[in-house]
């Protein structure tokens, strides 16, 4: 048992540290999506020309090659100096390594660099409006005419799709075969006439998401990824990929918000002194502290697993679930603890910490939703890890 | 960064266990529990012969001179079968002699305690006052050089196979009393947890010859405290794994309306929240006891992580398993209850789950916490 990094991973932190602390651009622009884009769009330059970019896909396909531990100090290090996220991430995490496993030379040689440099980039359309948690049953047709596929349907919460070249779609191609083995994975080009999108404005106001529409939108054959009839396998990988992936940026993220809360509490008055010093206060952080603290061991314990067996388990889905947890009883606390002045948003003089607790609260309620619902979660590590039987 | 046990820690892991499983079934359990002084002498000594009893103390007086890790890995299998026996008081009134003992203390009452020859027990709680850990109100009077104790501690753990006390006293020492000793009465106490009793021990005018005070002070019982903190965190966990374990095979195995009970989702997804608090609970036991062996400046920190969390986790997850089970879960007969009554004992032993709390609150919200590694 050793906590510590090695030699050589201390050296691989230390030289992502430097470069970020010479480099990371700062805070992102407070204005709009579009503003925000382009600046995320010259940082994952940025990135790319440094070789930071996709820094877990192998060297011959532009990636760095690193070992699990160095993403995540990586993915650590850049969260805890705030560093923005680069604008491709969707790319980065999931298109990428889904072309890498699952497709031909050619989508390799075509679709990798653009990923990388930021130039393209990446939406994914899995969800639909009749088919969430239960995304094998989703509606999506392609149906083939010549050395093309016809695509029409609906998708829905597409993040970023208003920026995308393409789109990781899982459309159903045999509405007669068993729902996981009709489903096809293909790279869909979003600049064209059949494909709309509509912002889907969001409980904080904001439109990350997206519903897209697909009216006879075109995609050829050759942009079919791992087979006709695979897409289900194909989109799995894409999901383990998401949440192996995303578990140290995430923790580091929530250090960052837990000595935000911290500081709020020194500094909000309460019972005659401060929130700090208020014992039911006191007791509801350290609990936090204690929970992100569990969540940080149980990543390692996962990590090493991981890299002893190659392959994520089904335990990633605790962690999860217990940030998504975390992080919305973070910012309920912090709520809490502005009392009366919760209730001002952004913009308002007397909003606490210019209201950044009041969007954290309202975003943090999509985490128990956004990449598996803490309720399939469960499900996943009752029958899966537990070994119960199924209710299905 | 290798977060798992080693190849010799699985080893004493798959001994523990199935030493453990084989010595403390359910019947022998029960027997222990229902007699008069709960203490199982033959499996006491065989315990001794494996080097139980001096698992992690120091090698130069007798001990196996493993760590802590090691000790948590022993100690979760104790929990995991609820085993009565005096390890626990054992071992932390071996690492109080070891931290704050002499030489000759160490020699004379080390050396055998380490052995399994001879038992102490620590005798901290002034009877009537708050438990606080370290905190104590007894006074140590003096007649001449010679120390003289008139007072009740309680709460005092395997009193009666103890055969000598660590008395703690205001002044922050401990004093060692043999339980034989003039002016001594142990009181047996209704115990919660009738695996592991707790007695009053009585002391009317005990005088402690000079060399029986350690040297050390209080400061010197922190890591000794800390230690035993990751202990019985770690017999916690083991007290949750089993009563998860429990739960899912009787989710598995029992039928209503036609179906397992753990194909319903109120049913499963209980199960899920039990393996969340046993694997966290896991996680900060590790850490902790790692820091004890390789980061001592990070122990008390992650050890108040540890028992806080451990303290919660030790009853709540058997009070699930005895909701899952239904009515069987509520009987004597079940093994449940003696899982939910160590697990709740073990909560409010050596620091509840507010104190440890508070701990770390001071911690994070002087802003001293340092950056995680990565």
């Amino acid at each position: 048992m050793d906590l510590t990094l090695s030699p050589s991973e201390e050296e691989f932190r230390d030289e992502v540290r430097t470069w970020l602390e010479e480099n990371h651009p700062g805070p992102e622009p407070e204005a709009g999506l579009d503003e925000v884009m382009s600046f995320r769009r010259e940082w994952q330059r940025q990135l790319h020309d440094a070789g930071w970019a996709g820094i877990s896909w192998p060297k011959e396909y532009g990636g760095r090659g690193s070992t699990m531990i160095e993403q995540a100090i990586f993915a650590g290090e850049a969260t805890r100096q705030e560093a923005p996220p680069p604008a491709n991430v969707l790319g980065l995490a999931m298109g990428g390594p889904v072309v890498i496993a699952h497709g031909s030379e050619e989508q390799k040689a075509r679709y990798l660099e653009p990923i990388l440099t930021g130039e393209e980039i990446w939406c994914q359309g899995f969800s639909e409006p009749e088919s969430g948690s239960d995304l094998a049953s989703l509606k999506t047709r392609a149906v083939k005419d010549g050395d093309e596929w016809v695509v029409t349907g609906q998708k829905v919460w597409t993040t970023f799709a208003q920026y995308a070249k393409w789109c990781m779609l899982v459309a159903r191609t045999d509405p007669d075969a068993p729902k996981h083995q009709g489903l096809t994975y293909f790279l869909m080009d979003m600049e064209q006439e059949g494909v709309q999108t509509r912002p889907l404005v969001q409980i904080t106001g904001e439109g990350e998401f997206n519903e897209v529409f697909f009216e006879e939108a075109r995609v050829p054959d050759a942009n079919v990824v791992g087979g006709v009839g695979n897409g289900w396998s194909v989109a799995i990988t894409t999901l383990m990929n998401e949440r192996a992936g995303l578990a140290f940026g995430a923790i580091s993220q929530i250090q960052n918000s837990l000595g935000r809360l911290s500081k709020l509490a020194r500094e909000t008055p309460s019972n005659g002194s401060t929130a700090a010093e208020d014992p039911y206060f006191r007791q509801r952080i350290a609990q936090l502290h204690i929970e992100v603290e569990t969540m940080r061991l149980n990543a390692y314990r996962g990590l090493t697993k991981t890299m002893q067996s190659g392959i994520p388990g089904p335990e990633g889905s605790l962690g999860k679930w217990q940030w998504a947890d975390i992080n919305q009883d973070l910012t309920e606390l912090a709520l809490e603890i502005e009392g009366a002045y919760s209730t001002l948003m952004r913009g308002s003089d007397h909003a606490v910490a210019g209201g950044a607790w009041q969007y954290s609260f309202l975003r943090s309620r999509a985490n128990s939703i956004e990449g598996g619902t803490t309720d399939i979660l469960k499900n996943i590590i009752a029958e899966r890890v537990l070994g119960l039987p199924r209710l299905r | 960064m290798y977060f798992d046990l080693t190849d010799e820690q699985r080893a004493i892991k798959s001994t523990a266990h199935d030493f453990l499983a084989s010595r403390f079934k359910s019947e022998r359990v029960r027997e222990i529990a229902a007699s008069d002084d709960g203490f199982d002498e033959s499996g006491w000594k065989e315990m001794a012969e494996l080097g139980w009893a001096g698992l992690a103390l120091p090698e130069e007086w007798g001990g196996q001179g493993l760590g802590i890790v090691e000790l948590a890995v022993l100690f979760e299998e104790m929990g995991y079968v609820c085993a009565p026996s005096p390890l626990l008081s054992n071992t932390i009134a071996g690492l109080a002699l070891t931290f704050a003992g002499s030489d000759a203390q160490k020699e004379r009452w080390l050396q055998p305690l380490a052995a399994g020859e001879l038992r102490g027990a620590p005798a901290l709680v002034d009877a009537g006052a708050p438990a606080e850990p370290n905190k104590f109100t007894l006074a140590a009077e003096s007649d001449g050089d010679v120390g003289v104790l008139n007072g009740e501690k309680t709460l005092v753990m395997d009193a009666a196979s103890a055969d000598f006390f660590l008395v703690a006293t205001a002044d922050g020492h401990r004093h060692i009393v043999e339980k034989g000793a003039e002016g001594v009465t142990v009181i047996p106490e209704e115990s919660i947890d009738l695996t592991r009793r707790l007695s009053t021990v009585r002391l009317d005018g005990v005088r402690v010859a000079p060399e029986n005070t350690l040297p050390g002070s209080t400061e010197d019982y922190w890591p000794v405290f800390q230690r035993a903190c990751v202990a019985i965190a770690a017999e916690s966990t083991g007290v949750a794994q089993r009563a998860l374990d429990f739960s899912v095979e009787y989710a598995k195995d029992r039928q209503q309306f036609g179906r397992p009970i753990g194909a319903y989702q109120a049913v499963s997804h209980r199960c899920a929240q039990m393996l969340l608090e046993t694997e966290n609970s896991r996680s900060a036991v590790y850490g902790a006891a790692w820091a004890a062996d390789a980061e001592p400046e990070s122990l008390a920190l992650a050890a108040s992580t540890a028992k806080a969390y451990a303290s919660d986790a030790g009853w709540r997850v058997p009070d699930a398993a005895i909701q899952t089970h239904g009515g069987i879960g509520f009987t004597w007969e079940h093994d449940l209850h003696f899982f939910l009554k160590r697990g709740r004992a073990n909560a409010a032993t050596f620091g509840d789950a507010k104190w440890h709390r508070e701990r770390v609150a001071e911690a994070v919200l002087s802003g001293e916490t340092a950056p995680a590694a990565a």
